[in-house]
């Protein structure tokens, strides 16, 4: 068996910006004295004309990101979730969203998986800050290749989109051959008895859940769902529709995120039960990011047992 | 020094952008006319006499940009853009209703020559900061105003701006300070108070200078030291009379956020036709 490579998606987003660096004289990248830990402090190396520390003042980065963005520059402005989606969400809100400018934030450090930094690092309500923007676009990388697909594509948004990046490094998912689409979820597997649709890192305990299931005489579909907004509508009814029960998996808040767009998605077009695998609406804590996962329940073992318990719930 | 014939041109000017002012506050029966009066003269020296800006062409890349940081003088920006011809002066009676473009805060989005969307305190300024990084990486190549409340320094973002500005020596920038001494809640001493003024900005690197806000050979002579500075930005503080030109308005902490009734109007109105005589006379 080949040996799983494995890679943070913030480690992907440093190297996406340096090739997006070579391609774009207007690109320019912020960062809040975190270059080392967003892995921006890649672009800064091999362009440092063209990258500007903003210093610890998240409100203020995301103000400066706005008025260069006025002038014409395409700007990605990053921190860890918890000052970019938290701290500066008025900022975002007001300065960047409202006037839809041309600013993409790439917000590293998202979940529990932060590990031992603990609580107060660890953002699991970004998604849910985000999501109640008008006219934002959030995308959730699982890996490292998707990871790299979605800054490329972000940079051909016009207007503001939120990029979600963890710390920890997570197995790659995805080959050379897969293909990525702002807004469009992708079935992993087909399946008839409930839909799994994850995002982030559960991506890939989502597959392993499949596979728990597939043990047990259930049939599991998939969906990788990297686009939270604007949710691919479509595809979260055609599982609705076909399998009649969902279960969602993220590495967030179960208020907020991806299984509350679920929930909001299904409930006026085509009820179905959904259960929501996620952070169940607490703090996080210190510990090495593996055992978090654990602890918070964001594993093969708990989708799969929603997904029984989503199963049971159908009429 | 300006000449007698250019000042009485401005004079008259900043009458019509006060009655644009008063006519769109009482049409909307809300907003924000004191503090909108007290920047009348300076929004009128700049868009008259000094940015390089042109209302056919209100995106043109190399235009000098202006940020309303205190975006809740809103009537006093569309009214001086009115004037510009940006947009019909008939507009301005539109303001805050349903279906304008003039919003009670601004849109850029919305209105011709509306460089940033502003309205939430300490935000603007940051903006205009950006804009003056961009300026720098142009090779300078256009100059930003702004223009902060006093009240509005009790923001800490305006501070972050103010420290990134000055570190990055954005000479590109001018922030003026509507120094009208009043915020919603009473004098800015009493609720939180922002004094000396001057001395931070000196402290965070900027290059200072204290005027009276009113007066044009001032706001001239202010500017033209901030265009000389190659090393830092600058900041204005200007000492303004809030509700300045409508003497029931003048120095009157109630007048921040409310509408004149019909009857106030009419005065105000008045007030504002005698001075406009007067200078024409």
């Amino acid at each position: 068996m080949a040996e799983v490579i494995r890679t943070a998606t913030r480690e992907a987003y440093g190297k996406a910006l340096v090739e997006l660096g070579a391609e774009d004289e207007k690109l320019l990248v912020l960062d809040a004295d975190l270059a080392a830990a967003t892995k921006t402090g890649m672009f800064k190396k091999a362009y440092p004309d063209r990258f500007i520390d903003c210093g610890i003042a998240e409100a203020n980065m995301i103000g400066v990101a706005a008025g260069l963005a006025t002038a014409g520059y395409t700007v990605f402005a990053s921190s860890f979730a918890m000052f970019a989606a938290g701290r500066a969400f008025e900022q975002i809100r007001n300065t960047l969203a409202y006037p839809h400018l041309n600013v993409k934030i790439g917000a590293t450090h998202a979940g529990v998986s932060v590990g031992e930094d603990g609580a107060r690092h660890q953002c699991c309500e970004d998604i849910g800050l985000m999501r109640t923007i008008p006219g934002m676009t959030i995308l959730n990388p699982a890996d490292d290749v998707e990871a790299r697909l979605a800054v490329l594509s972000a940079a051909k948004v016009q207007g503001p989109v939120y990029m979600r990046f963890g710390r920890l490094a997570v197995p790659r998912v995805f080959d050379e051959n897969y293909r990525f689409e702002i807004g469009k979820g992708v079935y992993l597997n087909e399946g008839t008895d409930v839909t799994v649709i994850a995002t982030g890192l559960l991506v890939e305990r989502a597959i392993a859940a499949v596979e728990l299931l597939k043990n047990e005489g259930i049939s599991a579909a998939l969906i990788n769902m990297a686009t939270i907004k604007p949710l691919d509508a479509e595809i979260v009814l055609d599982a609705a529709r076909k399998t009649g029960c969902i279960v969602t998996a993220e590495e967030h808040n179960v208020i907020g995120g991806l299984g509350s767009a679920v929930c909001e998605c299904v409930a006026g077009a085509y009820p179905v039960p959904v259960l929501r695998v996620g952070v169940e609406d607490t703090f996080g804590r210190s510990g090495p990011a593996l055992e978090l996962l654990e602890y918070y329940g964001l594993n093969a073992a708990n989708i799969a047992a929603k997904a029984k318990q989503a199963i049971a719930l159908k009429k | 020094m300006l000449e007698q014939a250019e000042k009485k041109r401005l004079a008259l000017t900043a009458c019509n952008v006060r009655k644009g002012i008063i006519e769109g506050v009482f049409n909307a029966k809300s907003g924000h006319p004191g503090g909108s009066l007290s920047i009348v003269e300076l929004l009128t020296y700049l868009y008259e006499k000094e940015m390089n800006v042109d209302p056919a062409d209100p995106k043109k890349e190399d235009r000098d940009r202006f940020v309303l940081s205190k975006g809740h003088a809103a009537p006093a920006l569309y009214a001086i853009l009115a004037e510009k011809g940006y947009f019909p002066k008939e507009d301005l009676k539109t303001l805050r209703k349903t279906d304008s473009y003039l919003q009670g805060h601004p849109n850029m989005n919305y209105v011709p020559g509306v460089d940033m969307s502003t309205g939430s305190l300490g935000q603007g300024v940051s903006a205009a900061v950006g804009m003056a990084m961009a300026a720098h990486l142009k090779g300078g190549a256009f100059r930003v105003y702004t223009v902060l409340g006093d009240g509005e320094l009790e923001e800490g973002q305006v501070w972050e701006a103010a420290m990134f500005a000055g570190a990055k020596h954005l000479n590109e920038l001018t922030v003026f300070v509507d120094n009208n001494n009043l915020q919603i809640d009473g004098t800015v001493e009493e609720v939180n108070s922002p004094y000396p003024i001057g001395e931070k900005f000196a402290a965070f690197g900027f290059h200072v200078i204290e005027i009276d806000g009113h007066d044009y050979d001032a706001i001239e002579s202010a500017v033209s030291a901030a265009k000389a500075r190659t090393d830092r930005p600058t900041a204005v503080i200007m000492k303004t009379v809030k509700g300045k030109g409508v003497s029931y308005m003048e120095n009157a902490v109630g007048w921040h956020g409310s509408a004149p009734n019909a009857e106030q109007y009419a005065k105000a109105m008045a007030e504002l036709d005698a001075a406009w005589n007067e200078l024409n006379a």
